[in-house]
């Protein structure tokens, strides 16, 4: 029973940095609808912007842990806008497969960009916030995983404020349901998008720095496994759908650890991605997705 | 028509003409006046401290023996390609030195992985190829043209099982091993085999992959499983991150590491997780054999760190080649694979080195502790 508590623990905390992923994929396709392949990268440059930050502020403090998260979330913003401008926004009407590529060339200049930056030797990410370990019976949990699934709560809960509470919510909505009939209401589309890309990249900064304080060996390569698993998660859950993709990530992560921790670990990834075959196979739209008819 | 064409196949003539000039010329010039060594190494990528340490040491070993006057009245020169620790660019790299800068003998890899992909094409290109590291049982048996300096899988099983069993005295040690690494997989092998007894046991067997980073669920199963220890055959990479996690979950017992732990980034990212682990190697800097701190100090000289294992080995294995065209008297591949087949009491540094019939050095191994964020020395063991 213990051992049980403790995987479900474990997988939890894997499954909240999956969650946090895979909000960026499902926010961007939700008002594009396509698939922002660059996302996993930018992931990987909040880690190191919190690997570089971490050496100026003082180890082991609050504060100084918060410093340094909020700013990766700041510079990812910055730089998933960055990326918006320069490569997407051209190709803004243009045939959804021709973006897709790009988003797969973004991918690609960032990681190995990232390798002639930041070296590619795995770097050692500093213990910025204070960690300790915490035992209940049998359970163990350290005070990372606690920030992990608690951040991780907190993001998700003010994401569904900010895109259901504010003005700018609304317009992303609008402008999801209907590009031009927002445009015609007064929604100023690029300032919209650019925001989303902005929002959604801020949280797969925080994911990064929590997935590094986990984790702590970062490099340049380090996003391509946990985007796929969260791309996964996205699509398991109702690509779109917001609440759908923290239940797809938290339910990957677990699958996942159960099956690690069994005898069959060697298949880990095939029964996972097995897992996701068949749910879609009886709900093609993801678990809270609404299947719609494509409009011709 | 025929007037028009005329100044073409001129054209093409004159072209032609000057490329077979222009490559004479360069081939009288290039003619070889250095023998070629080629090494491939890990420079970059995942384990990237592998490879700049061997690296160090292959090229302390060819400045040396240039200073002493080179080989045969020639000068030698090393070239290094990086196999960026992926799988699939060992192949790629190790063809390109061979079919383009004609190398006589090809040194690396430190992993078994990469050096059986390499293996073969060595073998094929008659060309021989010493590991300074790979442990692996089958990679010598992938050719004649096929050595390494180092001891063999089976022995690094065999010395770890034996050190948990009798030094420890553990009962019940979990493994946790790599399905992607062909020295994991052996090892693990080798240790369950010679660990279990009538009084001691194998409580848990657990895999992962490289690159994996979540072991938690692994550690999880082995604890409650109820382990006095964890054999890790794997690279550093890994293995700080299941130190650290193994402590976290409030394991405190000791893990059991091989010669892929090696490496400051173990101790870098584990911290204060990997204090009291043990691991077998090849070397230990502490030895104080004459032959050794000689070493040490020129080693210390050149790059200004203190030498590990990796980077002895590294040296080793180009000295032996050395040894070996110069034995031979040519750079014929077929002739420096002789010489190196008799190879008999080679003085490395690491241990003299006698190939047997499947070109394996019997050779000692040593275990480490972890202390006080050093590798300590604890013991020698011999085969």
């Amino acid at each position: 029973m213990s051992e049980f508590l403790q995987q479900l623990l474990n997988g939890l905390s894997l499954g909240a940095i999956y969650a946090l992923i895979a909000l960026g994929y499902t926010m961007v396709y939700g008002v594009l609808r396509f698939i922002n392949f660059a996302h996993s990268d930018v992931f990987m440059v909040g880690a190191f912007i919190g690997y570089y930050l971490g050496k100026l502020v003082p180890e082991n403090i609050v504060w100084g842990g918060l410093v340094v998260l909020l700013a990766a979330m700041l510079g990812c913003a910055l730089l998933g806008m960055i990326i918006e401008r320069l490569a997407y926004r051209p190709l803004r009407g243009a045939a959804t497969l021709n973006v897709l590529i790009t988003a797969i060339g973004v991918s690609l200049l960032l990681e190995y960009s990232g390798q002639v930056f930041f070296g590619a030797t795995p770097r050692t990410f500093p213990a910025v916030f204070p960690s300790g370990n915490y035992s209940f019976g049998s359970l163990v949990i350290s005070s990372n995983q606690i920030l992990v699934i608690v951040v991780a709560a907190l993001l998700m809960v003010a994401l569904q404020l900010i895109v259901y509470r504010t003005k700018i919510g609304t317009a992303m909505r609008a402008v999801s349901l209907n590009p031009k009939a927002a445009q015609l209401v007064g929604v100023n589309n690029d300032v919209v998008i650019s925001f989303t890309f902005g929002l959604g990249s801020a949280l797969a900064g925080a994911g990064g720095i929590l997935y590094a304080l986990n984790y702590p060996s970062i490099d340049p390569l380090m996003g391509v496994m946990p985007g796929l698993k969260a791309f996964v998660a996205a699509v398991l859950g109702g690509i779109g759908n917001i609440p759908g993709a923290a239940l797809g990530g938290l339910l990957l992560g677990t699958v996942e650890t159960f099956v690690n921790g069994s005898q069959w670990s060697t298949y880990k990834d095939a029964i996972a991605f097995a897992i996701l075959i068949i749910i879609l196979l009886f709900r093609p739209a993801g678990l809270l997705g609404k299947f719609t008819v494509e409009k011709v | 028509m025929i007037s028009a064409s005329r100044p073409f196949i001129q054209l093409i003539a004159s072209v032609l003409v000057t490329t077979t000039a222009l490559l004479t010329s360069s081939g009288c010039n290039r003619q070889p006046d250095t023998i070629k060594l080629g090494e491939f190494a890990s420079m970059t990528g995942k384990e990237a401290v592998f490879g700049q340490n061997v690296n160090k040491g292959t090229r302390l070993a060819i400045e040396e023996s240039n200073v002493a006057g080179g080989v045969l009245g020639r000068t030698l020169e090393l070239i290094t390609e990086d196999d960026q620790s992926k799988p699939g660019e060992s192949a790629t790299v190790v063809k390109k030195l061979i079919s383009r800068d004609k190398v006589v003998v090809i040194l690396g890899e430190i992993t078994s992985g990469r050096t059986l992909e390499a293996a073969p094409i060595a073998q094929a290109a008659k060309i021989p190829l010493i590991s300074p590291g790979a442990t692996n049982t089958e990679v010598t048996a992938k050719g004649n043209y096929i050595f390494r300096v180092c001891f063999i899988d089976d022995f690094q099983g065999t010395v770890m099982a034996k050190f948990a069993r009798d030094t420890l005295k553990l009962k019940r040690v979990a493994i946790l091993s790599s399905v992607s690494s062909a020295q994991s997989v052996g090892l693990a092998k080798y240790f369950r085999e010679r660990f279990t007894s009538a009084s001691t046991a194998i409580a848990a067997e657990q895999k992962y992959s490289e690159g994996d980073k979540d072991f938690r669920a692994q550690l999880t199963a082995i604890k409650a499983a109820g382990a006095d220890g964890i054999f890790v055959p794997g690279y550093y990479a890994e293995a700080a991150l299941i130190c650290k996690q193994a402590r976290d979950l409030g394991l405190t017992l000791p893990l059991l590491g091989v010669d892929g732990w090696e490496s400051p980034d173990l101790l870098a990212i584990a911290g204060d997780a990997a204090e009291g682990c043990y691991l077998s190697t090849h070397f230990s800097p502490e030895s104080k054999a004459p032959v050794v701190v000689a070493f040490n100090e020129r080693y210390q000289k050149r790059w200004g760190i203190s030498a590990n294992a990796l980077s002895v080995l590294g040296y080793d294995a180009t000295m032996l080649a050395i040894d070996a065209i110069r034995r031979a008297g040519s750079t014929d591949g077929a002739k420096i694979r002789d010489a190196l087949a008799a190879t008999k009491d080679y003085p490395a540094v690491t241990g003299a080195i006698t190939f047997d019939a499947h070109r394996n050095p019997t050779k000692n191994a040593v275990v480490l502790l972890v202390k006080n964020g050093k590798f300590t020395f604890v013991q020698d063991v011999a085969p």
